[in-house]
């Protein structure tokens, strides 16, 4: 606690503001990207938009693992339960993302859908199972959770433990980062780079952006962590001397978890993977090697995403690309808002439209 | 170990047996004791009259137990409108093999509840259903006050009336939360259920214009719907928000909204701003308002904001109703 206080302190605030003022050109916009959610989040909740210059743009990324999950890949935890008694374990934030017939797993659990929510992949071996049903873990995430779900398959291969299965919609961040870099519309001087996932990849993830001589800045979640990196990427700018920064190194270790990446090794391979709004990446997420097969749910409960768009009007594709401020999509805060979403992007607790619904005045 | 059968809940020898045995046992008093269909009351002036149910799973937990809630949360709800509590109702749904020992646990501390408030409970039923899955217990109360003075009247807020919050924030829901082993997390928090009756004893009514205890949907929950009702706003700080600190973190851990989190013993009060100060002053000298604070105040510009430690100012949205840990 002693050590957040110190990310927060009012007056290293005041004085990271102040410096921010002085060295950011008036006459100069400059366009910063957190790519990761929590970032977002932090951004939002700590009002961190309007105590920047207003020509300091903080632009959201596609960094929330619930919103790049496709609309094909969300119905096939519905598939799931529809066709299967089984048990199914996910992270809270999906329990409010809608199915493509705009129903959400709050709604089917109501209905005596077996359905419970965990706070990390090893909580699904606790779960209670009297009806002896078979459980299968809903897994998504970047490289952050993409090792605990690795731990998951390892404690059930190395123990033989039976009725464990897991849906694999993980994906991973050089591809999307490679895309944002090549998109000629997409006018961003600097990223905020994830400091969850850099704790596993390390720094080298990020040498593509530097090379496209825009500032790679890696940041945790306090405010001062958040507006020193800021900083950090005006300066970057105002030189033109573009190098990648670890500002999290109080976590990060420039190498990544050498571990925690054999284990992912262990298990997974990459795979092309669907984005919401973004389509097909090649190489972009992960799948269970075939050698451990028979514990991938979509093999063992025939699932498969359907390529099925998002719902008429949903500009999640174009937030999640950071074109777009959440709320210049039509149906923000019309048809789509926390209670009655449209997109991930609305309910994930570290989606871009809710950040901007929830907290942004 | 002795259970609950529907013979319990029949009506006949055995539903007798426990009205002497259980009931009358711990709630005797002179109007319960006649046992009629309906018991004769006597009040002068103004009632403040109120029900709730009590589904709190599990029903034990550190700090309270479901027995408690239930007196608690009704008398809460009359000492918040301006009433002081006297009279309650008592209904028990208990599911068959729901166990006789867990429920004299709980009818004991209904007891020591009731006697603590001073209220009396008047009537009551008990229904036992079919078990399904785990056998469980829940609690009806229903609460005769008298009324006092109408803190309920949203007509009185002005703009400029100060915001105080009696206690820290956030412990309730957490506590009950952790209990369920859900947080997967050890926390030594305890629920703040408490008697907030006490507080308008010990403080008056006296520049005290509106009350509303915090409890689902937390301080968020109160002070939108306060908002609704008045067309006004509220700006409330941060920093002068009482919460303890494991409290804080873990919320923020857990990606939980502090505002957001149910309390049952804190109550949001809106007093004349000239008053405020010295109204926390007292308050303070009461153990279940310690850390009572002025947080904020009524504005017009009709929303709830929240203004951080650096002056960044965000919205309080209404709850949604779901507390949803994050991923990571
Ligand atoms: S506001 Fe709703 S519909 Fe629009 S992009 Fe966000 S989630 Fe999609």
């Amino acid at each position: 606690m002693e050590m957040i206080s110190k990310f927060r302190d009012k007056d290293i605030v005041k004085r990271l503001l102040d410096n921010i003022y002085k060295e950011s050109k008036a006459d100069k916009i400059y366009n910063i990207m957190e790519v990761c959610g929590t970032h977002t989040m932090s951004v939002s909740r700590f009002g961190i938009r309007g105590l920047l210059p207003k020509n300091i743009r903080l632009i959201s990324g596609p960094g929330c693992p619930v919103c790049v999950t496709a609309q094909g890949e969300i119905d096939m935890i519905f598939d799931l339960l529809k066709h299967n008694d089984v048990i199914v374990a996910v992270y809270g934030d999906l329990m409010k993302v809608p199915g493509s017939d705009g129903r959400n797993l709050l709604e089917l659990k109501a209905e005596g859908k077996d359905i419970r929510v965990v706070i990390s992949p090893l909580d699904v071996l606790k779960l209670k199972n009297e009806q002896k049903k078979d459980i299968v873990f809903v897994s998504i995430g970047f490289e952050t959770t993409n090792p605990a779900t690795a731990g998951l398959i390892d404690t059930i291969v190395s123990q033989n433990l039976n009725g464990f299965y897991v849906l694999m919609l993980n994906k991973t961040m050089p591809e999307i980062i490679d895309v944002l870099l090549d998109d000629n519309e997409l006018d961003v001087d600097g990223f905020l780079c994830p400091g969850h996932v850099s704790v596993i990849t390390g720094e080298s993830l990020y040498l593509p952006i530097i090379k496209r001589d825009k500032a790679a800045v890696i940041t945790g979640f306090e405010p001062v962590d958040i507006l020193y990196s800021v900083l950090e990427i005006i300066r970057q700018i105002n030189s033109k001397n573009f190098y990648i920064k670890n500002n999290y190194g109080r976590v990060v270790n420039s190498l990544g978890n050498e571990k925690a990446n054999k284990l992912v090794d262990k298990y997974f391979e990459l795979a092309d993977s669907m984005w919401r709004g973004i389509g097909v990446i090649k190489n972009s997420g992960l799948k269970i090697r075939k050698q451990y097969k028979y514990l991938d749910a979509s093999e063992r409960f025939g699932l498969r995403p359907s390529d099925k768009s998002e719902i008429d009007g949903c500009k999640c594709g174009e937030v999640l690309k950071g074109k777009i401020l959440p709320n210049m999509c039509g149906l923000f805060g019309l048809a789509c808002s926390p209670e009655n979403p449209v997109g991930p992007c609305m309910v994930s607790s570290e989606g871009a439209c809710a950040a901007y619904y929830k907290y942004e005045i | 170990m002795i259970s609950t059968t529907m013979k319990l809940g029949g009506g006949g020898k055995a539903t007798n047996d426990f009205i002497k045995n259980y009931i009358i046992k711990y709630f005797g008093n002179v109007y319960l004791n006649e046992l009629r269909d309906a018991s004769k009351l006597m009040i002068n002036g103004n009632i403040s009259f109120t029900t709730d149910s009590f589904v709190v799973k599990p029903e034990f937990f550190p700090g309270g137990d479901i027995g408690k809630l239930a007196v608690y949360g009704t008398c809460n709800d009359l000492a918040v409108s301006g009433a002081k509590p006297k009279f309650l109702s008592l209904s028990l749904i208990v599911s068959e093999g729901y166990s006789l020992e867990k429920l004299d646990k709980i009818l004991n501390s209904i007891k020591h509840a009731v006697e603590e408030i001073d209220v009396k409970i008047v009537c009551g039923d008990t229904k036992v259903v079919e078990r399904s899955e785990e056998p469980s217990i829940f609690i009806n109360t229903t609460g005769i006050g008298e009324l006092a003075v109408d803190l309920n009247n949203y007509n009185k807020i002005n703009i400029g009336d100060k915001v105080i919050i009696t206690s820290d924030i956030a412990r309730h829901g957490l506590a009950v939360l952790s209990e369920r082993n859900e947080l997967n997390v050890d926390t030594e928090i305890i629920s703040d259920c408490c008697n907030l009756y006490k507080i308008f004893e010990h403080v008056g009514y006296d520049g005290i214009k509106f009350a509303r205890d915090a409890t689902r949907g937390g301080v968020a929950a109160v002070l939108n719907e306060i908002k609704e009702h008045c067309n006004k706003g509220f700006l409330i700080e941060e920093d002068r928000m009482p919460i303890e600190e494991s409290v804080k973190y873990l919320c923020e851990f857990l990606g939980f909204d502090m505002l957001e989190i149910a309390n049952e013993g804190v109550a949001v009060l809106i007093c004349e701003n000239d008053r405020a100060d010295e109204i926390v002053l007292k308050l303070k000298e009461l153990e279940i308002a310690k850390n009572a604070s002025v947080v904020g105040e009524v504005t017009d510009c009709e929303k709830v904001l929240l203004k951080n430690i650096y002056g960044g100012l965000r919205v309080v949205e209404m709850p949604d109703g779901n507390l949803l840990p994050r991923i990571c």
